[in-house]
C-alpha cells in the first residue's frame, strides 16, 4: 500500500495539562475525502488544525506525529518551524472555515485576496495570478467573474463567499482540503451547492479533503471513510457505508438516530381548538440608506395564518426570507406598517400601556443562540426568574420555588438556579431559555431558530422536550426554522416564505410530502438524504 | 472548545472578594491602599511633628534620625506633611472620579441605550467638554466657584466626566445589541430594568479600568491645580503641591521631590492592582477560572 497523503498517529492535545485530544490516529489517502464527525467540545476542530499545524495559542501541549507526504516530499508537521509551516499552508494544505463572513478580508477586494497565494507561493506575476484568480472564480461557479474581481465581500451572499473562499483556498492547487464545518453557516440550498462544488472539485482535481462536521448527514454527502469522535476519543474509524449500514460503536447509533429525516409528520391535534393566534395581511418594511438615498425594503408581504391552541405553526424559508421579522413582530421589536396580529381576542399591534406589557408577557420566545441569549453576569435564578419579577408574578420564597418547578420542567436539576451561563453546555442553556419563557405564562411561544445551532443529539432532545410540554401546558408554537426535518417533527402547519412572501401554506403532512411549490420541492431535495452518497470513482 | 464544558462543582464557588484577596498581586495593592487610608485617618495622631510648624533654622536638612524623611524648605518635617496630605490626595483622586463616574456612566448609558438624537446631543455636548483642555477648563470652574479644594474636586471631577462617558456609551452600544437584551425586552421588562439588570453589569470591566486610571490622573491633576494656587491653599499640603514647591530644590533636596512623588507612585500603582483584581473577579467566567486555578496549584 503507498504512502497515505496525511498519516497521523497518537495525535494529543492537552490545554493548560487537561487532556482534549486523546490520541487519535487517522490516515488521509490521495484523492479521498475523510470526515471527522463529533459533538462540540468533542475536539474535531482541534484534532485536525493541529494535525495541519495551524493550530498554535499559550497553554496548548501538542503530542504524536502527522506527516504529510505529497510530490514535495515528507514533512513532519508537529513540532514543525513556522518557515517549514508557511511553506505547507497554501501550497500543500488548504483551508475553509465556517463563517464566510468573517473568513474574507472586508478591505480587500477579491483579486487582492485571490492573487495573494500564488504571487507569494508560485511566484506568479500580477498579471499570471490575475488570469488564475478568473479561472478560479469561474471553476467555483461565480457568475461574470471579470466582474466580481473587483467586488469586496459585503457585496456577496454568504455562498458565494464560501464559494470565494474555496476558490482562495485552491488558488495554490493543495493536494489536502480542510473544511471545518463549511457549511454550518449556510442555507439548506446553498449547503446542498457547495456539496457538490467541493464533490465536483474533489473529483477534477484528484486532492485530498478533510472534512470536519457535526452533522453525519452532511459527512455522509462528501466522505469516504468517517472517523466518529467523543471526548477527543475515536470510538469509531471505517468507511462511510458501513457506519450508516452498520454501525459499531453506541455513540455512533445515538449519533445516527438523533437526525431528524423526513417522513414522519407529526398527527394533528383535534381539529376544533380555538384559534390563539390569527395574524392578518401583515406588511412590514425596512428603510435602508443606499448611495443614491433611502429606499424602503419590504421584508415582509402580505401574510397571514391562523394558529389555534396547542398546535405549531412552522415557518420555512432561507435567510432573508423575512421569517425573523415575523417573530420580530409579534414579540414587539419591529413595527408592521400594515396588518393585524390578534392574540385570543386582544389586538397586539394596536394595545398600549399596561395592558400592553401583559400581552408581550403571553407571547413569549426562545431565540437561536442560547450562549448570547443569557446575561452572562446572572446566575440562572436571576435569568429564569426575571419574568416572575418584571411581571410581579410571584415574589419571596415562592419565587424560588416557582424557579425550582420551572427547571424541573425542562429537566435541569434545582441546583442549576446558582449557575452561571458559562458553567452550563449549549443544551443546558437552551433549557434555561425555554424555562424563561415559560416563565412569563405565555399563551404562544415562539420558537426562533431555537434548535438550529445544538448538536443534532441536544437538538433531538430538546425537540422531544418541546413536544412534551406543548402537550402538558397545552401551548402554541410558532417554530421558525430552515431545516425542513426538524420542522416536519414539530410542526401540524407549515408556512414557506420566500423573499418576504408565502410561497405555500397548509398542513405540514400536506406540504411537505406534496408540495406544489418548486421552492418547496427544492427546500425539500436540499436536505441531506438517509443514506450516504455512493461514489462512482471509488477505487 | 473548552468553555462549553460545565464545571463539576459551582456551589463551592468562591466570593469575589476572596478570590480578589487570594491572588497575591491584588493583596498588595490592597494592602497599600489600606495602608494609605490608615495614614490619611489616624496619620495627624501618629505623625512626629505639626505637618504646617517653620523651624527655619532646620531648613533643608537630609533624612535622619531627626527627621525621617528630611526637612524642606522652610523647616517643616516632609514625613508628617507626606502623612497630612495623604489626606487631601485621597479625598479629590476619590471625590472627583466619583462624580466623573456617576454623570460619565449616566450620560454614557443614556447615549448609548437611547441612540438617535438623544445620543447625538449628549456626546455632541461631551465633545465640546472633551476639547476644552483640562486645566483650562478647570481654571474657568475655578474662577467661577473661587479657589479652594472643593472648587479644584468639582472641576476635576467635570474634566474627567467626558472620559467616562465616552467609556460607558462605546461599550453600552455593543451590550444593547446583545440576544440577552432583545430576549429581556421581548418579555415586557422595562428599560429601567433592563439598564440595571443586564447593560450596567456587562459594561462594568472597561469602566473599572477607566476608574483606577483616573484615580491616579486625578491625584495628579490636583497637584497641578494646587500649584496654580488653585487647589489647596498653602500651607495646607497635597502631594501635589510638594512636589511642585519641590521643583525649586531638586539640586540641593532631592528628598522633598522624591518622597511625595513615591507616595504619588505607589498609591496609583495600589489603585491600577486593585482595579485589575476587581474586574477580574467581578466576571463570573473569570471568577470560575480563577477558583478552578487556586483549586488545583
Amino acid at each position: 500500500m503507498s504512502t497515505p497523503l496525511l498519516r497521523v498517529r497518537d495525535l494529543t492535545v492537552a490545554a493548560h495539562g487537561d487532556p482534549i485530544v486523546r490520541g487519535i490516529s487517522f490516515d488521509v489517502e490521495d484523492g479521498q475525502c475523510l470526515g471527522i464527525v463529533g459533538e462540540s467540545g468533542s475536539g474535531k476542530s482541534l484534532t485536525v488544525l493541529s494535525a495541519t499545524g495551524l493550530l498554535e495559542a499559550p497553554g496548548l501541549t501538542i503530542g504524536g506525529s502527522s506527516v504529510l507526504t505529497d510530490t514535495t516530499g515528507a514533512t513532519e508537521i508537529i513540532g514543525a518551524s513556522r518557515a517549514t509551516l508557511r511553506g505547507v499552508h497554501g501550497p500543500r494544505v488548504g483551508f475553509v472555515f465556517q463563517d464566510p463572513g468573517t473568513s474574507l478580508n472586508p478591505l480587500l477586494d477579491l483579486e487582492r485576496q485571490l492573487t495573494e497565494g500564488p504571487e507569494t507561493h508560485l511566484g506568479m506575476t500580477r498579471r499570471a495570478a490575475r488570469r488564475h484568480a478568473l479561472e478560479l472564480l469561474e471553476a467555483v461557479g461565480i457568475p461574470d467573474p471579470e466582474q466580481r474581481l473587483r467586488a469586496f465581500p459585503h457585496q456577496l451572499s454568504g455562498g458565494q463567499r464560501q464559494r470565494v473562499m474555496i476558490a482562495i483556498a485552491l488558488a495554490c492547487s493543495p493536494s489536502l482540503l480542510v473544511a471545518d464545518e463549511p457549511t454550518t453557516a449556510l442555507d439548506v440550498t446553498t449547503q446542498a451547492q457547495i456539496l457538490d462544488l467541493v464533490r465536483g472539485m474533489q473529483d477534477e482535481r484528484g486532492m485530498a479533503v478533510v472534512w470536519i462536521s457535526h452533522d453525519l448527514g452532511v459527512v455522509g454527502q462528501v466522505a469516504d471513510d468517517v472517523t466518529v469522535l467523543l471526548d477527543g476519543t475515536a470510538v469509531e474509524q471505517r468507511p462511510v457505508q458501513e457506519i450508516f449500514a452498520s454501525p459499531r460503536a453506541d455513540y455512533t447509533r445515538t449519533l445516527l438516530a438523533a437526525r431528524p429525516t423526513l417522513g414522519d409528520p407529526r398527527p394533528a391535534p383535534a381539529a376544533d381548538a380555538e384559534p390563539v393566534l390569527r395574524v392578518a395581511d401583515l406588511d412590514v418594511s425596512f428603510a435602508v440608506r443606499t448611495r443614491t438615498g433611502t429606499r424602503r425594503i419590504r421584508a415582509v408581504r402580505n401574510v397571514g395564518f391562523t394558529v389555534p391552541r396547542g398546535h405549531t405553526l412552522g415557518i420555512v424559508g432561507e435567510s432573508g426570507s423575512g421569517k425573523s421579522t415575523i417573530a420580530n413582530v409579534l414579540t414587539g421589536q419591529v413595527r408592521a406598517d400594515a396588518g393585524t396580529v390578534r392574540l385570543h381576542d386582544a389586538d397586539l399591534l394596536a394595545t398600549r400601556g399596561a395592558d400592553r406589557r401583559d400581552l408581550r408577557r403571553r407571547v413569549a420566545m426562545v431565540f437561536q443562540d442560547p450562549f448570547a441569549a443569557l446575561n452572562p453576569r446572572a446566575t440562572v435564578e436571576r435569568s429564569v426568574s426575571e419574568p416572575l419579577r418584571v411581571h410581579g408574578l410571584a415574589t419571596g420564597p415562592e419565587r424560588t420555588r416557582r424557579v425550582a418547578d420551572l427547571l424541573g420542567q425542562v429537566e435541569l436539576p434545582a441546583d442549576f438556579a446558582a449557575r452561571y451561563p458559562h458553567e452550563l453546555s449549549g443544551g443546558q442553556r437552551q433549557r434555561v431559555c425555554i424555562a424563561r419563557a415559560l416563565a412569563c405564562e405565555p399563551d404562544v411561544l415562539i420558537l426562533d431558530e431555537s434548535t438550529a445551532s445544538l448538536d443534532v443529539s441536544i437538538q433531538a432532545r430538546v425537540v422531544d422536550l418541546l413536544l412534551r410540554l406543548q402537550e402538558e401546558l397545552g401551548l402554541t408554537y410558532v417554530f421558525i426554522a430552515h431545516d425542513l426535518a426538524v420542522v416536519e417533527q414539530i410542526s401540524h402547519e407549515v408556512l414557506v416564505m420566500r423573499r418576504g412572501e408565502t410561497v405555500e401554506q397548509g398542513p405540514a403532512r400536506a406540504v411537505l410530502s406534496d408540495p406544489s411549490h418548486p421552492y418547496t420541492r427544492e427546500l425539500l431535495a436540499a436536505i441531506p438524504p438517509a443514506e450516504p452518497r455512493v461514489r462512482s470513482s471509488a477505487p | 472548545m473548552t468553555s462549553t464544558r460545565p464545571s463539576t462543582r459551582p456551589s463551592t464557588r468562591p466570593s469575589a472578594l476572596r478570590l480578589l484577596l487570594r491572588n497575591r498581586v491584588s493583596l498588595l495593592g490592597c494592602l497599600i491602599l489600606a495602608a494609605v487610608v490608615l495614614a490619611a485617618v489616624v496619620g495627624p495622631w501618629l505623625s512626629p511633628y505639626d505637618p504646617n510648624a517653620t523651624d527655619v533654622g532646620n531648613a533643608l536638612r537630609a533624612p535622619g534620625a531627626e527627621h525621617w524623611l528630611g526637612t524642606d524648605q522652610l523647616g517643616r518635617d516632609v514625613l508628617s506633611r507626606i502623612v497630612a496630605a495623604s489626606q487631601v490626595s485621597l479625598r479629590v483622586a476619590v471625590v472627583s472620579v466619583s462624580i466623573a463616574l456617576v454623570l460619565g456612566v449616566g450620560i454614557g448609558l443614556l447615549a448609548g441605550y437611547a441612540r438617535g438624537a438623544a445620543d447625538a446631543v449628549l456626546m455632541r455636548l461631551v465633545d465640546v467638554m472633551f476639547a476644552f483642555p483640562v486645566l483650562l477648563l478647570a481654571l474657568a470652574i475655578v474662577a467661577v466657584l473661587g479657589p479652594g479644594l472643593n472648587s479644584a474636586i468639582i472641576a476635576i471631577g467635570v474634566v474627567y466626566t467626558p472620559i467616562f462617558a465616552r467609556v460607558a456609551r462605546a461599550s453600552t452600544l455593543s451590550v444593547r445589541e446583545e440576544p440577552f437584551v432583545k430576549a429581556s425586552l421581548t418579555m415586557g421588562t422595562g428599560h429601567a430594568y433592563v439598564l440595571r439588570h443586564h447593560v450596567l453589569p456587562n459594561i462594568s470591566g472597561p469602566v473599572i479600568v477607566q476608574t483606577s486610571l483616573s484615580l491616579a490622573f486625578a491625584i495628579l491633576s490636583e497637584a497641578a491645580l494646587s500649584f496654580l494656587g488653585l487647589g489647596v491653599q498653602p500651607p495646607q499640603p497635597s502631594w501635589g503641591r510638594m512636589l511642585f514647591e519641590a521643583q525649586g530644590f531638586v539640586g540641593q533636596a532631592w528628598w522633598m521631590s522624591v518622597f511625595p512623588g513615591a507616595a504619588i507612585f505607589v498609591t496609583t500603582l495600589a489603585f491600577n492592582l486593585v482595579g485589575d483584581g476587581l474586574r477580574e473577579v467581578l466576571d463570573p467566567a473569570r471568577r470560575t477560572a480563577l477558583a478552578a486555578q487556586g483549586g488545583r496549584s
